[in-house]
């Protein structure tokens, strides 16, 4: 049954708010990052006008920030966070300590670049450095997503046969700072998806435990292997939660969204605001009778290797986008993930990689066009020269 | 549980938790050690400095003399350094 529904104004950030808000959090510790700001002061709103029944712990960093929140996530709290850029880099070892310590937090990313040179705008840079440390990893493209994503995440993490942290990522300041009118869920309508906590892991006196003991080489791997194993789970409960979140709210997600996919010869993978522009693109361009598509993923890590690799099979090129640089490797980030992805099963396939957007470089109509003339050229083609391509950089 | 004996990743606790408390008792760090503090009972005039100072509450008293543990005594030799009487000498094991 689908609730009864309003339409608000809302930016990316005060979406992820809203969304906390309604989720019942009982801890938030943050510490204030642009562009991520918002998230954080927005929710301390409501905890002054009494709205929420949450404990605000302010700390002096973004590595305090996050152990404030392991903290209070091992006694059985539910517990949401939000950062940025540096900050996250400063959560960077934390990160992989909440991951290792299987608490289910929840934390807003407004992506943006990283330092040197200084920059405040919006590119992948700061998730990529830390794709690797355990987290679900989801990609919103605008603030519609963002806010039905922060609520699915908390079902999703919480997930007994889970309990993992999740990020949901917002391009700074393009979604972050940009309002668009969000369909919100009623409180009720909330709370019914996202009952409280289940799992029994908490921190109780009368059953003393320890927590975060060393273990050398004789058992340090079991516990990594453990944890590959819960990463390998996520799939299966997101599908589910999905598919309870379309019953509440009429809008239905997965691991990524497809346009055109059905006869395309090219496409287009991206993830987070780009999306929109691509598919703006596509369309237009299947309107002129070109077989152009496109492949948002939402859900980067776990990284859907299988079913993605299925949504490629009858292409013959593809351009994937990343808005960040692995200096020093082959490929931008996003793409390595998609040639392993493909590995094996699609060798005809030619793969192209362009880095955009750095440091908040807009991508227009017309690069995107240019990256579909790209493929289209490519997928005619015998061979492939230059795979990576920087767009929107000066010579 | 027990920590003595080796659980494959299926079976270890979730995010590494010891679900009880005074396991490190069962496990034994004797092995780490490369010299073995031996005491003089003759030399030793009881004072317990060495109690005082062991890192790792290695020195026992037993029937009013004093003892090492050697299961859990990891050789740092503080105690033989810190012994007024020099009562404690290091042999390498």
């Amino acid at each position: 049954m689908k609730a009864m529904a309003k339409r608000i104004g809302l930016t990316g950030n005060e979406a992820i708010a809203y969304a906390a808000k309604q989720c019942d959090v009982d801890v938030v510790s943050a510490y204030p990052i642009t562009p991520q700001t918002i998230i954080v002061e927005k929710y301390s709103e409501y905890v002054a006008d009494g709205e929420v029944d949450t404990e605000l712990v302010n700390v002096e960093s973004e590595h305090s920030a996050l152990s404030a929140c392991i903290g209070a996530s091992l006694t059985g709290a539910r517990v949401f966070t939000a950062t940025a850029s540096q900050g996250l880099a400063l959560m960077h070892e934390v990160l992989y300590i909440a991951s290792g310590l299987r608490c289910p937090i929840v934390m807003g990313i407004a992506n943006r670049a990283l330092s040197a040179p200084l920059n405040i705008h919006g590119d992948h840079s700061d998730m990529m450095g830390s794709r690797d440390c355990g987290w679900i990893q989801i990609f919103a493209e605008n603030a519609q997503e963002a806010y039905d994503w922060t609520i699915q995440a908390f079902r999703l993490s919480e997930d007994p046969g889970v309990l993992l942290p999740s990020c949901v990522n917002i391009d700074g300041f393009i979604i972050s700072h940009s309002m668009e009118g969000v369909e919100v869920l009623e409180d009720g309508a909330v709370r019914a998806f996202l009952p409280p906590r289940s799992d029994a892991r908490t921190i109780d006196p009368e059953r003393p435990s320890t927590i975060g003991p060393v273990a050398l080489p004789d058992y340090y791997f079991e516990f990594k292997r453990q944890q590959a194993e819960a990463m390998r789970k996520v799939p299966p409960v997101l599908e589910k939660v999905c598919r309870e979140f379309e019953k509440a709210s009429g809008r239905g997600y997965g691991k990524f969204q497809s346009y055109g996919m059905r006869d395309a010869k090219t496409a287009i993978v991206c993830m987070g605001s780009a999306a929109g522009t691509a598919r703006h693109v596509a369309k237009a361009l299947r309107g002129r009778g070109e077989r152009v598509g496109m492949v948002k993923l939402w859900l980067y890590r776990p990284f859907p290797a299988d079913e993605l690799a299925r949504e490629l099979e009858g292409l013959r090129s593809v351009v994937v986008m990343d808005r960040a640089i692995s200096f020093g490797a082959p490929f931008g980030p996003l793409c390595s993930d998609v040639i392993g992805a493909v590995h094996g099963k699609l060798p005809k396939l030619k793969i192209l990689n362009a880095i955009y957007g750095l440091g908040g470089r807009d991508v227009t109509t017309r690069d995107m066009e240019a990256l579909y003339r790209d493929g289209l050229r490519a997928a005619g083609a015998k061979a492939l020269r230059a795979p990576v391509k920087y767009v929107g950089v000066r010579d | 549980m027990s920590i003595v004996e080796k659980r494959g990743w299926r079976g270890v606790p979730l995010g590494a938790t010891i679900p009880e408390p005074g396991t490190s008792a069962l496990y034994k760090t004797g092995a780490w050690r490369t010299f073995k503090p031996v005491i003089d009972q003759g030399k030793c005039v009881k004072c317990l400095i060495c109690w005082i100072y062991c890192p790792d509450a290695a020195i026992k008293r037993k029937d009013g003399e004093v003892e090492i543990d050697y299961e859990y005594c990891k050789g740092c030799g503080i105690c033989a350094a810190e012994c007024p009487v020099k009562a404690i000498r290091m042999e390498e094991e």
